[in-house]
């Protein structure tokens, strides 16, 4: 047991952090439409399984003909990271005028709301599986689909017995980039000032002149364009997806954001890592197959402690 | 029975017009009580002659009507009464309800074949284990609210499903195969005819609806009420909500676990994937599509969800699809659901209706929805 753990923490701990990385990509999505909805957007994860689409389809096009050299890597990595978001920020804003907007203005409730995400959760499972898929890829929409490798999973350096490659740090970095973009765009600009106030008092808000519905749109287009981001760094990391793949992620990333406290921009951030961590560190004692199990026992636990999570809510507080 | 109505100066029947479904209820409120038992015996003898085969014909005719109306229907309705109590009457989001089932299903499926027990007595442990999980679950994590406890519900559910994916004890992922069937009972033979079932089912059906009604007309449902509406007013009143709300979780853990001993007696075969995340959400969608806290409306809309898609077998592959669609356009058509709880709709009116609204929602208050998570 103690050499297990000798042997492959350092390997476990480099897994985690990547899976911790998109975990928290998508955990941002929840945690800030949570933050001016009040609502799990639960569709939150189909948004995610079209950036994984788009970003396959993407890559079966033009990955086998691109050469493999840095700038052509890099150049694929971006186009894939600006599409994904693109199509999964559009995808959230169509989702939110469809799903969530008729019921905002009928002020129902939000197991309403609830009832009406999964619905739209499981159409749009289904639409992919039965129409997308099979038009667009030519193959059955219930098998995995797998993408073609563009960057090699090359060791780059050694830290003890822990291996890193290429694509580790491209999804590292990838993810870094973006959150911090993201936390200063909430905590610097005019939109990110709309964003928080509404988060804080709507009606109030209302009445400074924010404009809440723009405001809910764009939140829905930055959280889904996360999304996008983290889709495109989970294709290129793990190299297959399929109709169904946001649920589990949906979950962990959901559960990444109640860990580090809904509505906080950078307890995403730090929940998606330590559940990550987490859990690679627990498969080492359990075995894989406990690993899910892992990472809901943590929440529970964190949960009953610390009700708000690990940094507390909300996205109001993000004050400068 | 008659006081109970919620109906404010604006909203008396005499004013309010002629609506078919309104109608009805409204001569329901007001009817003496030989005539509400007139229709509890029509009910009865109603779904008594109901696996007829010339219903049968028409309701499912591409499968044995019979065997529907055990499941998915009578496991689905039994299953939206239970969660009706921990969602409709409570107000607790309970995303995991499956769970419940499964340790239900599992715990005659493993002893059935295990220890040769007999049923009957099986189906009282069966529900004796869903309710203390439902306390183990319940006793640290009642305490979170709203979209907190519908995570940890949502985990504990998966975690139960994934724990039997991995104990070989309980079969693992190939789950357990020759669960036998029931003993007889007064003469009726359980085994490959499906009617026996189908009279146990409704049976249960009965039995766990008067439970509910009486449960929630008592001194127990006022205080769930109370909890529904404003956790903390109740408190500051002397209601011991967290009793009450474990309380609630209990029951409605038991009802699943009731339903899935049944299950697991005409399944024969009982495996991890029959209980997955999307049942719990199929429930909770007929619990709300139905109208939270109204049984009449919790029941039909089980059996809407439940009997569409057996009906339209000639979609099979699209009927997830067309559900996904129905149920966001349901919500955004009437988000209280078919026949919505009009003591609920009232409490809507003047407030949060114990759920809470959305965010950002300009015309409805706010307050509570923040102060949820202060706490």
């Amino acid at each position: 047991m103690f050499q297990d753990l000798q042997s492959q923490f350092l390997g476990s701990t480099i897994g985690g952090l990547v899976a911790g990385s998109i975990y928290a990509l998508i955990a941002l999505g929840y945690t800030m439409v949570y933050g001016v909805l009040r609502l799990i957007n639960f569709a939150h994860s189909e948004i995610f399984m079209i950036g994984t689409m788009t970003s396959l389809f993407i890559l079966i096009t033009i990955a086998p003909a691109a050469p493999f050299t840095i700038i052509s890597m890099i150049g694929i990595l971006v186009l894939l990271i600006v599409a994904s978001a693109l199509v999964s920020g559009g995808s959230a804003i169509v989702l939110e005028q469809v799903a969530y907007r008729p019921l905002r203005k009928k002020g129902a409730t939000r197991l309403a709301a609830l009832i009406s995400a999964i619905g739209a959760s499981l159409f749009l499972q289904e639409l992919f599986a039965l129409i997308v898929i099979p038009d667009v890829f030519g193959k059955s929409g219930r098998v995995q689909q797998s993408a073609p490798r563009f960057i090699p999973h090359e060791e780059l350096f050694r830290i003890g017995n822990g291996v890193v490659r290429t694509d580790h740090v491209f999804v590292i970095i990838g993810a870094v980039i973006v959150m911090v973009v993201l936390d200063q765009l909430v905590r610097r600009t005019r939109i990110g000032r709309g964003i928080r106030a509404t988060a804080q008092d709507p009606e109030a808000a209302v009445l400074m002149g924010v404009s809440i519905d723009r405001i809910v749109r764009i939140t829905f287009l930055l959280g889904g364009a996360m999304a996008g981001v983290a889709a495109a760094l989970f294709v290129m990391e793990y190299e297959n997806t399929d109709y169904r793949i946001g649920f589990l992620l949906g979950i962990k990333a959901f559960t990444a954001a109640v860990l580090g406290g809904i509505g906080n921009l950078r307890g995403a951030l730090l929940g998606g890592i330590v559940l990550g961590l987490v859990e690679n560190w627990s498969s080492i004692f359990l075995g894989s197959a406990w690993k899910d199990v892992t990472a809901f026992v943590i929440l529970v636990l964190v949960l009953m402690f610390r009700p708000t999570g690990i940094l507390g809510e909300s996205l109001q507080r993000a004050r400068v | 029975m008659k006081g109970d109505e919620v109906v404010d100066g604006n909203e008396s029947p005499a004013r309010r017009g002629f609506h078919p479904i309104d109608g009805t209820r409204d001569w329901w409120a007001d009817a003496p009580q030989w005539q509400r038992y007139g229709v509890y015996l029509l009910v009865i003898v109603f779904a008594l002659i109901l696996p007829a085969p010339w219903i049968g014909s028409f309701m499912s005719p591409d499968s044995d009507w019979t065997t529907v109306l055990i499941f998915p229907i009578g496991t689905y309705i039994l299953l939206a009464v239970g969660l009706n109590i921990v969602v409709g009457h409570a107000g607790m989001l309970d995303l995991g309800y499956v769970a419940f089932f499964a340790i239900g299903a599992y715990t005659w499926a493993s002893i059935g074949t295990k220890y040769g027990w007999s049923f009957w007595p099986t189906v009282v442990l069966g529900i004796f284990l869903a309710s203390v999980s439902g306390v183990i679950l319940g006793a640290p994590t009642l305490r979170l609210r709203g979209d907190y406890l519908a995570i940890v519900t949502l985990g504990f559910g998966e975690i139960v499903r994934i724990t039997a994916n991995n104990t070989d004890a309980i079969g693992g992922a190939r789950g357990i195969t020759n669960v036998p069937h029931p003993e007889p009972l007064f003469g009726m033979e359980f085994f490959l005819d499906p009617a026996p079932y189908y009279y146990l089912m409704l049976f249960a059906i009965v039995l766990v609806v008067v439970f509910s009604i009486r449960l929630n007309k008592s001194r127990v449902g006022r205080a769930w009420a109370a909890i529904r509406e404003d956790e903390d007013a109740a408190e500051l009143m002397g209601v011991p909500t967290f009793k009450f709300k474990l309380l609630a979780f209990a029951i409605g853990a038991m009802i699943g676990g009731f339903a899935g001993t049944i299950y697991a007696s005409k399944a024969v075969f009982v495996e991890p994937n029959n209980f997955p995340f999307i049942l719990s959400a199929t429930i909770l969608a007929a619990v709300v599509l139905g109208g939270a806290g109204n049984l009449p409306g919790v029941i039909l809309g089980a059996f809407v969800v439940a009997w569409l898609p057996e009906r339209f077998r000639d979609f099979a592959d699209y009927r997830i699809f067309v559900f996904g669609a129905v149920l966001v356009l349901m919500m955004a058509l009437r988000p209280e659901g078919i026949l919505p709880s009009r003591q609920r709709k009232a409490e809507l009116r003047e407030g949060t209706g114990g759920m809470g609204a959305m965010g950002a929602e300009v015309a409805g208050p706010d307050s509570e929805a923040s102060a949820e998570v202060t706490k």
